[in-house]
């Protein structure tokens, strides 16, 4: 189990981040590894704070329970930052990834000391930008990607553009938004 | 190794018992939503409207009647199935006794959520637990992949004309319903060919024969028809290893009563049922790798029958055993599974000292740590003997071990 | 016929207490339990048949549109037809 990968997302009801917690889990499926996609329900409210968690290994995995000392954690609404401490068991040689138009040391201040690496991706904007709308999802999927290291930026692309062909089989027209959203923020975040 | 061809996937626990209801094709599936098995007949309805299968499915306005349907179609002579979890199926409590009683072979796929109250909808065994008298045969899953192939097995044991009992195929609400893993899929052909034709002996739908099912059964019947059922539960348990043993030809996945993981030279062991098997594995793997200390597990896949000799047997050896239960039953003594794995020891004189433990209730999650302590309070109780409480819990808030 | 009984052992009962047989009420003589008994005067019945419908047992026999005497294995004297009869011709007897 010493090579599994653990990654915390925090989001907030509505937003994708359980979306993109299975995303992540069927990219790193398709590239041949063990996963584990799953959220921490409570009662599901809009707006609500939730978890996220992904684990991917190359052998499988056992564990049922949440995660407390991930690798990575993605943050894809940084107001949660005030009310949460996303940092918490984070591994120092791991990362924090937030979606923020702040930078790294504006950010500090909420990291609780946290040593480890941060990385800010603004998601809203390249959402915007690609896509014309905000959904900060699959933006912040490519930076964790990215990120963790967990597959290489070709295969990841080509996972995800089979992924979007199926999903989006009925609006083809928004796959190559989607496609623009996923390089920039895979870049930004590299 | 015989090289077995199978279906690399990943999905979650729901998905996965809806993909062995897709490729079973049943007549009948009357449901009511209710979380967290809400996506079983949600995915099921798809795959109708898609006219993937065409199994008839019934909108009921209950459980109750969610049950009383399935009861229906199965006595009408349909393959019937049904899912659902928690407070649903405690609206169903009088018709699966009638299931069992009428000696139905209907399939339930249970999402195992605690029981209100307090409300809530997060997994603990308190609905299954608390079925466990209704004369269903229960079958729990620590996996998706072992939900998906106890959902394959569980038509073979039910219409197996020894014992034409109901099953509960149960798997632990949200923390397999809702995680993705991986999982290998039978391929359709073979599925088929391993749960088979449904062709029913006597059915109120077959005109060539005069048939009343259900009677009022006075006291001179009602005892001897319970003898009866029970007969049933003791031949389930030849059928529920040969199917055991069918299903390991076709793809290579061996089942049991229960699993034993590091048993053969284990000291100290945990007998629990469900998705925290999981977790418990990794804490005997990292014990074994690091202190070298002989801990095992013992995970419960078939709760009813009770497997008790073999269960007994299984832990004749060991010095102390930890049984885990994620259900409370209120007797102020011990939970379901603590008190009947303590007799089984009993009645075989396992000399081992015993702890029951609390874990789990409304899906309060329970980590590697958690087990790691299990254990070390083991060689605790096997060395001083020290008896301890009938039993405690993991992760309880408590004044007195708030200092720790 | 009916081969299971109150003496049947428990694995002669049927599987989940199937009845392989229609109507098997009519083998169950509840006329032992009655305590008063109708007698049918035919020589004052005018055939109105009011008795037929009302008798919770099915126990007046109706032939060829006309009734016939009780069937004393099923009726329970209960007495109900002696007094929906508008001619006098049922008479409860004890």
């Amino acid at each position: 189990m010493k090579d599994t990968m653990e990654i915390r997302w925090h989001g907030r009801g509505g937003q994708g981040a359980k979306t993109a917690a299975l995303l992540l889990a069927d990219v790193a499926f398709k590239t041949g590894k063990y996963v584990q996609g799953f959220p921490e329900y409570g009662p599901e409210r809009m707006g609500a704070p939730i978890t996220a968690y992904n684990r991917i290994s190359s052998s499988p995995i056992t564990v049922h329970s949440n995660i407390y000392e991930p690798d990575y954690v993605v943050v894809v609404d940084e107001s949660l930052l005030e009310s949460i401490d996303v940092t918490k068991g984070l591994k120092e040689g791991g990362a924090v990834i937030i979606n923020s138009e702040r930078t790294k040391e504006e950010l500090a201040p909420y990291l609780h000391g946290y040593k480890g690496a941060v990385y800010t991706v603004n998601a809203k904007q390249i959402s915007l930008k690609a896509l014309g709308k905000n959904y900060p999802n699959s933006p912040m999927l490519a930076a964790a990607v990215a990120v963790s290291n967990v597959m290489d930026r070709n295969e990841f692309l080509k996972e995800m553009k089979t992924s979007f062909q199926h999903k989006f089989a009925k609006k083809p027209e928004v796959i190559e938004g989607n496609m623009r959203a996923l390089k920039m923020a895979f870049d930004e975040a590299c | 190794m015989i090289k077995i061809m199978a279906i690399r996937e990943r999905l979650s626990g729901n998905e996965a018992v809806a993909y062995a209801i897709k490729q079973i094709n049943p007549d009948v599936m009357p449901a009511f939503p209710i979380t967290p098995s809400t996506e079983i007949p949600q995915y099921v309805a798809n795959y109708i409207a898609n006219g993937e299968i065409d199994t008839e499915f019934i909108h009921v306005e209950s459980e109750h009647s969610a049950m009383s349907a399935t009861v229906g179609a199965s006595a009408a002579g349909a393959r019937a199935v049904t899912a659902t979890s928690s407070c649903g199926m405690a609206l169903m409590w009088e018709e699966l006794y009638v299931a069992a009683s009428n000696r139905l072979p209907i399939v339930l796929a249970l999402v195992n959520r605690a029981l209100s109250g307090p409300i809530n909808i997060n997994a603990d065994h308190s609905d299954s637990m608390g079925a466990r008298d209704s004369g269903w045969i229960q079958i729990y899953a620590e996996s998706n992949q072992e939900v998906y192939d106890n959902f394959l097995q569980a038509y073979p044991i039910a219409e197996n004309e020894k014992v034409h009992l109901p099953v509960m195929v149960c798997q632990d609400g949200f923390i397999t319903s809702h995680g993705v893993e991986n999982i290998y899929l039978v391929e359709d052909e073979k599925v088929k060919d391993f749960v088979g034709e449904y062709n029913p002996k006597h059915y109120l739908l077959n005109t060539e024969e005069k048939l009343a099912v259900g009677p009022y059964a006075v006291s001179c019947y009602y005892m001897e028809t319970k003898r009866g059922q029970r007969q049933a539960m003791i031949e389930a348990r030849q059928v529920i290893l040969d199917v055991a043993a069918r299903f390991e030809k076709m793809t290579g996945r061996k089942y049991g009563f229960f699993e034993e993981y590091q048993m053969e030279d284990a000291e100290y062991a945990v007998v629990l049922i469900g998705s925290a098997a999981g977790t418990c594995k990794a804490a005997i793997d990292h014990i074994r790798s690091t202190s070298g200390k002989k801990v095992g597990l013992i995970k419960i896949r078939v709760f009813r029958p009770f497997p008790e000799e073999e269960l007994a047997k299984a832990l004749s050896k060991v010095k102390a055993v930890a049984i885990m239960d994620r259900s409370e039953m209120f007797s102020a003594t011990s939970g379901p599974l603590g008190a009947e794995v303590r007799a089984a020891m009993y009645q075989a004189r396992c000399t081992a000292d015993t702890v029951n433990y609390f874990y789990g209730l409304g899906g309060r999650d329970i980590t590697v740590p958690d087990f790691e302590q299990v254990y070390d309070k083991l060689e605790t109780l096997a060395e001083t003997h020290t008896i301890m409480d009938m039993y405690t819990y993991i992760g309880l808030r408590d004044q007195q071990t708030k200092e720790d | 016929m009916y081969k299971i009984n109150e003496q049947s052992p428990w694995q002669e009962i049927t599987e989940g207490n199937k009845i392989f047989e229609p109507a098997t009420s009519r083998a169950f003589n509840t006329g032992e339990w009655r305590t008063a008994t109708p007698v049918w005067y035919s020589e004052k019945c005018k055939q109105c048949l009011l008795c037929t419908p009302v008798c919770p047992d099915s126990s007046i026999p109706v032939i060829e549109g006309k009734r016939t005497d009780f069937d004393y294995n099923h009726c329970k004297g209960c007495g109900i037809c002696a007094k929906v009869c508008p001619f006098g011709a049922i008479d409860m007897q004890r």
